[in-house]
C-alpha cells in the first residue's frame, strides 16, 4: 500500500483520454490540468461525461485510450485503494452499519494509522458534528450526512479530493450554506477539490476555476468571470447564466474595437471578446447589461432602436422584460430595481443601450440555442 | 373503541388457525410423550401415567443420532452458504438483465416435489449412474467406493435440496446494499477482500442468519434424504422418529420430538444472540 502512487502529490493531469461504451463516447479526447491546492469544477449537463472523467480520476472506471498523471506519477491503471484520492460520492455511500466515528475512522484504519481517535475528532470539530460520533448514518439528516461524508474523505488528507454532486441532494437553503462552508473548508485544508456539478451557481460560488463540459468534451475553461463575461461557444453563453445572441456581420474596426451590423444597426464590440472566424457573428450581451430608455431619452453607448416591451415580470430584486425587436426577436432584459422609477409598461416603445465593453462575438454557424435547452436533470443519471 | 380492536380482529384468522393446528396438537404430543401402553391392551393403546423417564430412556437410545443430525445439518447448512453466497452475490451485482430470469432459475426446483428430487439424486450417485462409472474410469474412487449409502450422499443432498432457502434470504438482503458503499471502501484505501470482511458481509448478516436459519432448523429434522440417500450408519433422529411412530409408538416418538424441539430452539436462540442482527428478530 505505501507504493509511490499512494504518496503521490501534485497537479492532476488528465491526457487525451477517452472513454467509450460500445458506440457511446462519454469522454471524448479530454485533456486537462487542474492545479495543486485549487478548487476546480467540472460543470455540465447531465450526460456530459462529467461524472465518467471524475470516476476515471477516482480509479472507478478504466480510460479506454489516454493517461492520468498525479505529479509525476502515472494512476491510469492504479486501483481505487491506491489512490491517493477520496471521494464524496453523490447521495454519501456512507456504511450503515458502521457509527459515524468509526465510517470516518475507516479510511485511516486501512491505512494502519495510528492515534485514529485524534485525527477523527479533530475532522468532527471541522464540520462541527462532534456530538454524533456514536450514531448510525440513518439517525442523520441530510445535511449531517453530506458534512459526514465530507468529512471521512478529508481525515485521509488525500492529494485530491473528489466531489460528486454533493450537495445535489439538499434543498436550496442548506444548499447555499454548503457552498459557503465547503469553500471555506477546502481553503482551510489546504486540498485540491475537484467538483462534478450540473448547477451553473453551485460552480460559480465555490470554484477558482471552471470547466464547462458538453458531449464529452470541454467547451471552455476559465474563471467563473471569464467564463460569464467572455463566453467563447454558445453552449457557454446559455449554460452559464443567459443570454441576449443576436444575429450579425462583422463590418468594420475602430482601434481596439470591432464594427458589427446587426439588422442594419451598428453595434462596437471588443477585439478580445471576439471568437468569429470570419465575419457572420453573433452578437452577445448578458440580459442584466442592456439598460431600457423610452424612445426620447438620449443614450450612449450601444444602442437598438425599436423595440416594444412585451411582457415585464416583476421579481423583487429586478424587474425582467421582454422586449420585441424589429426583425422579430425577443430580446431579455433584467433591470435592477435600485432607482424607484415605475418600471416600463406593456407596450411601451423603447430603445435598449449597453456599453460596448459587455458584448461578445460568437461564431455565426454556432446554434444560438446551444445549452438553452437542457432539462433539470435526474440526478441519479449518468 | 372499534379503532382500538380492529388490530385483533385481524389477528383472529391467524390466531384460529394456529390453535387449531399448532397448539392443540402440540399439547396433544406433549400429553402423549409421557404416556405408557396400557398393560394387556392392544398395540398403539396408550395411557397418562406421567412418565417423565420416557424423555431419558429415549434421549439415551438415540444419542447417536442426535449427535448425527446436528452435525449432518451444520454441514449441510455451512454448504449451503459457501455455494450460495457467490451464486447471491452475482445475482444482485454481475447478473444485469437476467436478473430476474436466474432467480426464477433458482426456485426452478420446486416445481419437482422433494421426494422426487431426492430420488433423482439416489439415481445420479448410484452404481447405474453416470457419476459413478466416470469417477471410476478416472480413477478419482476404488472399484468398491459406493457414493450412496455415505454421510457424504445425506449432507449433499440436504444441502441441495435446502439450498433455495439459502440463496433467496441471501439475495434479497445483498441486493439491498448500495453498490456506491462497495466503491467508497474501495476509495478509502480497502482492497476487494477487506471490503468483502468489512463492507459487504456485515451488510449481508441479515441474509446470513436468515439463510441459515431457514436451513438449519429443517435439516435438523430431515429423514427423507438420510432415507434415500444414506446407508445403516446414516440415520437421522427423523428416521428414528418416524419408525417409531410406524411401530407405533407414540411416547417414544413424542418425546424425541419435543426433545429435537428443545435442542433447535437452544442452539438458534444462541445463534442468533451471537450473529444476529436488528434486522432479524
Amino acid at each position: 500500500m505505501s507504493d509511490s502512487a499512494n504518496s503521490a502529490r501534485g497537479d492532476l493531469k488528465l491526457t487525451r483520454v477517452t472513454k467509450s461504451y460500445g458506440d457511446f463516447t462519454a469522454v471524448d479526447d479530454l485533456s486537462l490540468t487542474i492545479p495543486e491546492g485549487s478548487f476546480f469544477a467540472l460543470l455540465g449537463p447531465s450526460g456530459c461525461g462529467k461524472t465518467t472523467t471524475l470516476r476515471m480520476v477516482a480509479g472507478l472506471e478504466e480510460p479506454t485510450v489516454g493517461s492520468i498523471h498525479l505529479g509525476s506519477t502515472d494512476i491510469t491503471f492504479t486501483k481505487p485503494y491506491q489512490r491517493p484520492i477520496n471521494t464524496v460520492f453523490q447521495n454519501y455511500a456512507l456504511f450503515p452499519h458502521l457509527t459515524i466515528f468509526e465510517n470516518i475512522a475507516f479510511g485511516l484504519r486501512r491505512r494502519g494509522i495510528k492515534d485514529v481517535d485524534e485525527a477523527v475528532n479533530k475532522v468532527l470539530g471541522l464540520v462541527e458534528l462532534p456530538h454524533l460520533a456514536q450514531r448510525k448514518p440513518t439517525q442523520l439528516s441530510g445535511g449531517q450526512q453530506q458534512r459526514i461524508a465530507l468529512a471521512r474523505a478529508i481525515v485521509n488528507r488525500p492529494a485530491l479530493l473528489l466531489l460528486d454532486e454533493p450537495l445535489g441532494a439538499l434543498d436550496l437553503k442548506l444548499r447555499r450554506q454548503m457552498q459557503i462552508e465547503l469553500k471555506w473548508i477546502q481553503k482551510e485544508v489546504g486540498l485540491t477539490f475537484v467538483h462534478v456539478t450540473h448547477d451553473q451557481e453551485e460552480a460559480m460560488t465555490m470554484a477558482d476555476t471552471i470547466a464547462v463540459m458538453n458531449e464529452g468534451k470541454i467547451e471552455q475553461m476559465g474563471s467563473p468571470a471569464d467564463l460569464y463575461d467572455n463566453p467563447k461557444t454558445a453552449f457557454v453563453a446559455n449554460f452559464l447564466g443567459q443570454s441576449n445572441l443576436i444575429k450579425g456581420s462583422l463590418v468594420g474596426t475602430d482601434g481596439d474595437s470591432l464594427v458589427a451590423d446587426l439588422f442594419g444597426q451598428k453595434i462596437a464590440l471588443p477585439r478580445s471578446r471576439s471568437h468569429a472566424a470570419d465575419s457572420s457573428i453573433f452578437a452577445g450581451i448578458r440580459p442584466e447589461k442592456f439598460r431600457i430608455s423610452l424612445l426620447q431619452t438620449p443614450t450612449s453607448g450601444n444602442v437598438l432602436t425599436g423595440g416594444k416591451i412585451e411582457d415585464v415580470s416583476y421579481i423583487g430584486v429586478s424587474t425582467q422584460y421582454q422586449v420585441m425587436m424589429p426583425w422579430g426577436q425577443e430580446l431579455m432584459v433584467f433591470e435592477q430595481n435600485d432607482d424607484g422609477v415605475a418600471p416600463f409598461q406593456i407596450g411601451d416603445a423603447v430603445n435598449i443601450s449597453w456599453e460596448p465593453i459587455f458584448t461578445f462575438a460568437l461564431r455565426g454557424d454556432e446554434d444560438a440555442e446551444a445549452g438553452t435547452e437542457v432539462i433539470p436533470e435526474d440526478l441519479d443519471e449518468e | 373503541m372499534k379503532k382500538i380492536r380492529t388490530p385483533y380482529l385481524l389477528l383472529l384468522p391467524g390466531f384460529a388457525f394456529l390453535l387449531t393446528f399448532f397448539i392443540f396438537p402440540i399439547l396433544s404430543l406433549a400429553q402423549v410423550s409421557t404416556a405408557t401402553p396400557i398393560s394387556g391392551g392392544d398395540i398403539g393403546e396408550f395411557e397418562q401415567t406421567f412418565r417423565f423417564s420416557n424423555y431419558l430412556e429415549a434421549f439415551l437410545d438415540n444419542r447417536e443420532h442426535f449427535g448425527r443430525s446436528l452435525i449432518y445439518a451444520v454441514l449441510a447448512t455451512l454448504i449451503a452458504l459457501l455455494i450460495s453466497y457467490p451464486l447471491a452475490y452475482a445475482l444482485a451485482f454481475k447478473s444485469g438483465k437476467y436478473k430476474n430470469a436466474l432467480l426464477v432459475l433458482v426456485v426452478a426446483p420446486f416445481f419437482t416435489s422433494f421426494l422426487l428430487r431426492t430420488v433423482a439424486w439416489k439415481q445420479i450417485l448410484g452404481e447405474e449412474g453416470f457419476v459413478v462409472p466416470t469417477l471410476r474410469t478416472l480413477g478419482l474412487i476404488s472399484e468398491s467406493t459406493t457414493l450412496t449409502s455415505t454421510a457424504g450422499a445425506v449432507v449433499l443432498g440436504m444441502a441441495y435440496n435446502f439450498l433455495p432457502f439459502m440463496t433467496l434470504p441471501l439475495y434479497a438482503s445483498i441486493d439491498r446494499i448500495d453498490p456506491r458503499t462497495l466503491e467508497a471502501s474501495g476509495d478509502l484505501y480497502a482492497n476487494g477482500f477487506t471490503t468483502f470482511r468489512r463492507v459487504t458481509l456485515p451488510l449481508s448478516m441479515p441474509g446470513v442468519v436468515a439463510g441459515t436459519l431457514l436451513t438449519f432448523i429443517p435439516a435438523a429434522g430431515d429423514y427423507v434424504n438420510a432415507e434415500l440417500l444414506g446407508g445403516p450408519n446414516n440415520t437421522m433422529i427423523g428416521n428414528v422418529i418416524q419408525s417409531r411412530f410406524l411401530i407405533p409408538d407414540y411416547p417414544t416418538t413424542s418425546a424425541l420430538s419435543f426433545m429435537l424441539m428443545a435442542a433447535i430452539l437452544i442452539i438458534v436462540t444462541i445463534y442468533i444472540r451471537k450473529a444476529g442482527t436488528d434486522e432479524v428478530v
